[in-house]
C-alpha cells in the first residue's frame, strides 16, 4: 500500500515538473491533434513510396493519379455536413448510378453536353431531396432510408438497362472527366475539387450554416431550442449530398464513357472512410475540412503507390476497410489517453 | 363492441397484416399462373427463402439493439468459400465437420465485429461497413480469385441442403430449427430479454444491470454464426462458391426485418414477423417471372417495398404514441 502511494507521488511529481516547463503539454496537444497525425502519415507515405518506386515522385504522375480518386473526394465534401449533423447517407453511390443512367438516357435522346450536365445535377439533387424528405418529414432513421433508397435508385437503372450499357456520349462531354486545365498538366477534376473544397470549407467554417451544423451535431435538441431549424438544415445536407453525387456522376461517366447499372459500386464506403479518416466524429459535431482534404490525398496516393507496387485491388479493398475502422478506433483511444491525463491533472490539484 | 376492439388490435398486429398480404399476393399470382401453388413450387419458394430467413434472424437481433450488420453478405461469402475449399481439397472429410467449420468461421467473424463494437467503441454501422469490405477482400485472397464449381465439390457436400428428411429438405429443416431456437432465445431466456431491454431503453437497461458489451458480443456472434450456416447452405445449394456470393444481401435481410414490423430504431419486433417478412419477399421474387417482369426488377421492387414498409412502421408508431397520449390525458 505504502509503496504504491509513494510511486504515485513520484509520478505526479515528475509530471508536474514537466508540466511546469510546459513542454510536455504542448507536445502532447500537438501530437494528439488528428490533422498532425495525418500530415505525418502522409509524409511517411511519400517517403516510403518514393523509395520503393522511382515513378512515384513524378509531377506528371502525381497529377494524373488524381483522376482515380477525385470523384470519391467530391462525394466526401457534403458527406462532412451529413455526418457532422449526426446523419449518414449510404445511397450516394446509387445516386451516381441513377444520375449516370439518366445522362445516358438523355444522351441517347440526343441531348448535348451542357444538357447532360444539367440532367445529372438535377437528378442527383432530386434523389437527395427524396432521401431528405423521408428522413426529416417522417423522422425515419437516415441509415435505413438510404439503404432502401440505394436499392431503389440502382434498381431503376438495373431494371431499364438490364445487362446492357450506354456508351454513346457527345465528344464535348469527355472534357469533364478527361480534360486538363488549359495547356497545363492539372486535370480539370482536380481544379474542380479544389474549388468545391474551398467553397464547402468556407460554408463550414465561416458561415452561420456551418456553425449550425456543429450545433446540431453536438446536441440536436439544444440546437432546436436555440432556434436552429434542424430539419431544414438536414434536408439541405441531403440535397447537397445528392447534388455532389450528380457532379461526381458527371465526372465519372465522362471519364469512363459508359454507364452500367453497377457503376460506382462501393463508392459510399470510400466517401464515408474519407470523412471519418479526416477526423470528423461519426457521432457528429467534431471535425474540419482540412482533415478530410488531407485524408483524400493520403488515401488517394496510398492506392496509387500500392498500384505501383503491383498490389491487387483486393488488398486495397481490405486496406480501405481497415483504415475506416482504425480511423474510428484511434480517436477513441486518444480520448481515453486525454481523459486519463485530465484525471491525473485533477488529482494533482 | 369488445369484439370490434379485439378485431382492431388484431388487425394492427404486423403478423396478421403480413399473412393477409401473403394470401392476397398468392391468390393474385395463382390466378395468373395456376402452377404457382403446386407443391413443387411451394417447396421451391420455401427453399429459396430459408437462407434469407436464417440470416434475417441474425440481422433482427442486431437491429433490435438499434445497430445494424452490413457485413452479413461478406461473412456468407467468406465462410461459404472456406467450407467449399475445405471440401474441394479434402473430399474425404465428413461433411458434418465441414458444416461445423463453416458455422464456426462465421461465428468468429461475427465475434470480431462484436469485439470492435464493444471494446473498440466503434459504432456498429462503421464496424460492419469496414468489415464488409475486409471480409470480402479476404474472400478474394483466400480463393485467389478462383471459383469452386460443382464438379470440384463432393456429392455429400452438395447434399447438405438437398438431402431429405420425411419429405422436407435439410435446408428447410435447418431454417425451422433456427427459427424455433431463436424464438425460444428471444422469448424465454434472460439474455434474449436483455436484447429487447437494451433496444427499448439503453439507460434504463444499464441501471437494472444489463451488460451492453455482453449483449453486443452475443448478437454479433449469433449473426455471424447464422451467416456461417447460410454460407455453407448457399454454396452447396447453388453448387458454386464465387467471390461475389451474397453481395448486397444485407439489404434483403434488413428488408425482411422491416417488413416484419421490426423498428430500425430498435426495441420492437419479433421472430414470427421476421419469418413472415422473409417469406413475403421470397414470394415476390418468385412471382416476378410469373407476372412477366424480368429478374432485373428485383432490386427496384425491393427498394420500394422496404421504403413502404418503413413508412407504414413509422406512421403506426406515431399513431400508437398519440393514442397513449390520449389515454394519459383522459
Amino acid at each position: 500500500m505504502g509503496v504504491t502511494t509513494h510511486n504515485n507521488n513520484s509520478l505526479v511529481e515528475t509530471s508536474r515538473f514537466i508540466n511546469e516547463t510546459g513542454l510536455k503539454e504542448r507536445f502532447g496537444k500537438l501530437i494528439i491533434q488528428w490533422e498532425v497525425i495525418l500530415v505525418l502519415m502522409f509524409l511517411f507515405e511519400i517517403i516510403l513510396f518514393s523509395n520503393i518506386s522511382p515513378y512515384f515522385l513524378d509531377y506528371f504522375n502525381l497529377m494524373n493519379a488524381t483522376f482515380t480518386f477525385m470523384e470519391k473526394a467530391i462525394l466526401a465534401l457534403p458527406m462532412i455536413f451529413v455526418i457532422m449533423s449526426g446523419d449518414i447517407d449510404i445511397s450516394v453511390a446509387a445516386i451516381i448510378a441513377l444520375c449516370s443512367f439518366s445522362m445516358g438516357y438523355a444522351a441517347a435522346a440526343g441531348v448535348g453536353a451542357a444538357g447532360l450536365v444539367v440532367t445529372g445535377l438535377a437528378v442527383g439533387t432530386a434523389a437527395g431531396a427524396f432521401n431528405g424528405f423521408f428522413i426529416t418529414r417522417f423522422g425515419m432513421p437516415a441509415i435505413a432510408v438510404t439503404l432502401a433508397s440505394s436499392s431503389l435508385f440502382r434498381g431503376v437503372s438495373q431494371a431499364v438497362l438490364e445487362d446492357q450499357a450506354y456508351t454513346k456520349y457527345p465528344d464535348a462531354f469527355a472534357y469533364f472527366g478527361q480534360g486538363y486545365v488549359g495547356d497545363s498538366v492539372i486535370p480539370f477534376e482536380l481544379l474542380l475539387f479544389v474549388i468545391l473544397a474551398t467553397v464547402m470549407g468556407y460554408i463550414l467554417h465561416k458561415t452561420t450554416y456551418g456553425r449550425k451544423l456543429y450545433a446540431i451535431g453536438n446536441s440536436e435538441s439544444a440546437a432546436r431550442f436555440s432556434g436552429v431549424r434542424v430539419n431544414r438544415i438536414r434536408m439541405m445536407n441531403f440535397m447537397l449530398n445528392g447534388l455532389f453525387a450528380g457532379i461526381s456522376a458527371v465526372l465519372l461517366t465522362s471519364r469512363i464513357g459508359s454507364t452500367r447499372p453497377n457503376i460506382a459500386l462501393g463508392f459510399e464506403l470510400e466517401a464515408i472512410t474519407l470523412v471519418v479518416l479526416g477526423g470528423v466524429s461519426i457521432s457528429g459535431g467534431k471535425g474540419n475540412i482540412f482533415g478530410v482534404v488531407l485524408a483524400v490525398f493520403f488515401i488517394g496516393y496510398l492506392k496509387f503507390g500500392m498500384g505501383l507496387m503491383m498490389l491487387s485491388a483486393k488488398v486495397m479493398i481490405i486496406t480501405t476497410g481497415l483504415l475506416l475502422i482504425i480511423a474510428v478506433l484511434l480517436p477513441g483511444v486518444l480520448d481515453t489517453i486525454k481523459g486519463r491525463r485530465k484525471l491525473a491533472r485533477q488529482q494533482m490539484e | 363492441m369488445k369484439v370490434a376492439k379485439n378485431f382492431k388490435t388484431l388487425m394492427q398486429k404486423r403478423e396478421v397484416t403480413l399473412i393477409i398480404l401473403i394470401v392476397i399476393l398468392t391468390a393474385v399470382v395463382t390466378f395468373r399462373a395456376p402452377g404457382f401453388i403446386k407443391i413443387n413450387n411451394i417447396s421451391r419458394i420455401l427453399n429459396d427463402t430459408s437462407i434469407l430467413m436464417i440470416v434475417a434472424i441474425g440481422q433482427f437481433f442486431v437491429i433490435l439493439t438499434g445497430g445494424i450488420d452490413l457485413s452479413v453478405g461478406s461473412i456468407i461469402a467468406f465462410s461459404g468459400m472456406a467450407a467449399s475449399m475445405m471440401n474441394q481439397y479434402n473430399p474425404a472429410l465428413p461433411v458434418v465437420l465441414v458444416l461445423l467449420a463453416g458455422i464456426v468461421i462465421g461465428a468468429v467473424l461475427g465475434a470480431i465485429n462484436g469485439v470492435l463494437v464493444t471494446f473498440g467503441k466503434v459504432p456498429p454501422i462503421i464496424t460492419t461497413l469496414g468489415t464488409m469490405s475486409i471480409y470480402r477482400g479476404f474472400t478474394f485472397v483466400l480463393s485467389r480469385g478462383q471459383w469452386v464449381t460443382a464438379h470440384e465439390m463432393s456429392e455429400n457436400y452438395m447434399n447438405i441442403p438437398h438431402g431429405h428428411f420425411i419429405g422436407i429438405s435439410n435446408l428447410i429443416w435447418s431454417a425451422v430449427i433456427v427459427v424455433v431456437l431463436t424464438y425460444y432465445f428471444s422469448k424465454y431466456t434472460r439474455s434474449g430479454r436483455e436484447v429487447y431491454a437494451i433496444g427499448g431503453n439503453k439507460t434504463a437497461a444499464h441501471f437494472v444491470g444489463v451488460s451492453k458489451p455482453k449483449v453486443d458480443m452475443i448478437i454479433f456472434s449469433l449473426s455471424g454464426l447464422l451467416c456461417g450456416l447460410a454460407g455453407v447452405m448457399w454454396t452447396a445449394r447453388y453448387a458454386a462458391a464465387v467471390n461475389e456470393t451474397a453481395a448486397g444481401f444485407e439489404l434483403q435481410t434488413v428488408a425482411a426485418c422491416v417488413l416484419g414490423g421490426v423498428s430500425v430504431a430498435g426495441g420492437s419486433g419479433g421472430i414470427p414477423g421476421v419469418v413472415l417478412g422473409a417469406l413475403f419477399l421470397g414470394i415476390i421474387n418468385n412471382a416476378l417471372p410469373v407476372v412477366n417482369l424480368s429478374p432485373f426488377f428485383q432490386m427496384f421492387i425491393q427498394g420500394v417495398v422496404v421504403l413502404l414498409a418503413m413508412f407504414v412502421n413509422t406512421l403506426m408508431g406515431k399513431r400508437q404514441e398519440k393514442s397513449v397520449l390520449k389515454r394519459r390525458c383522459s
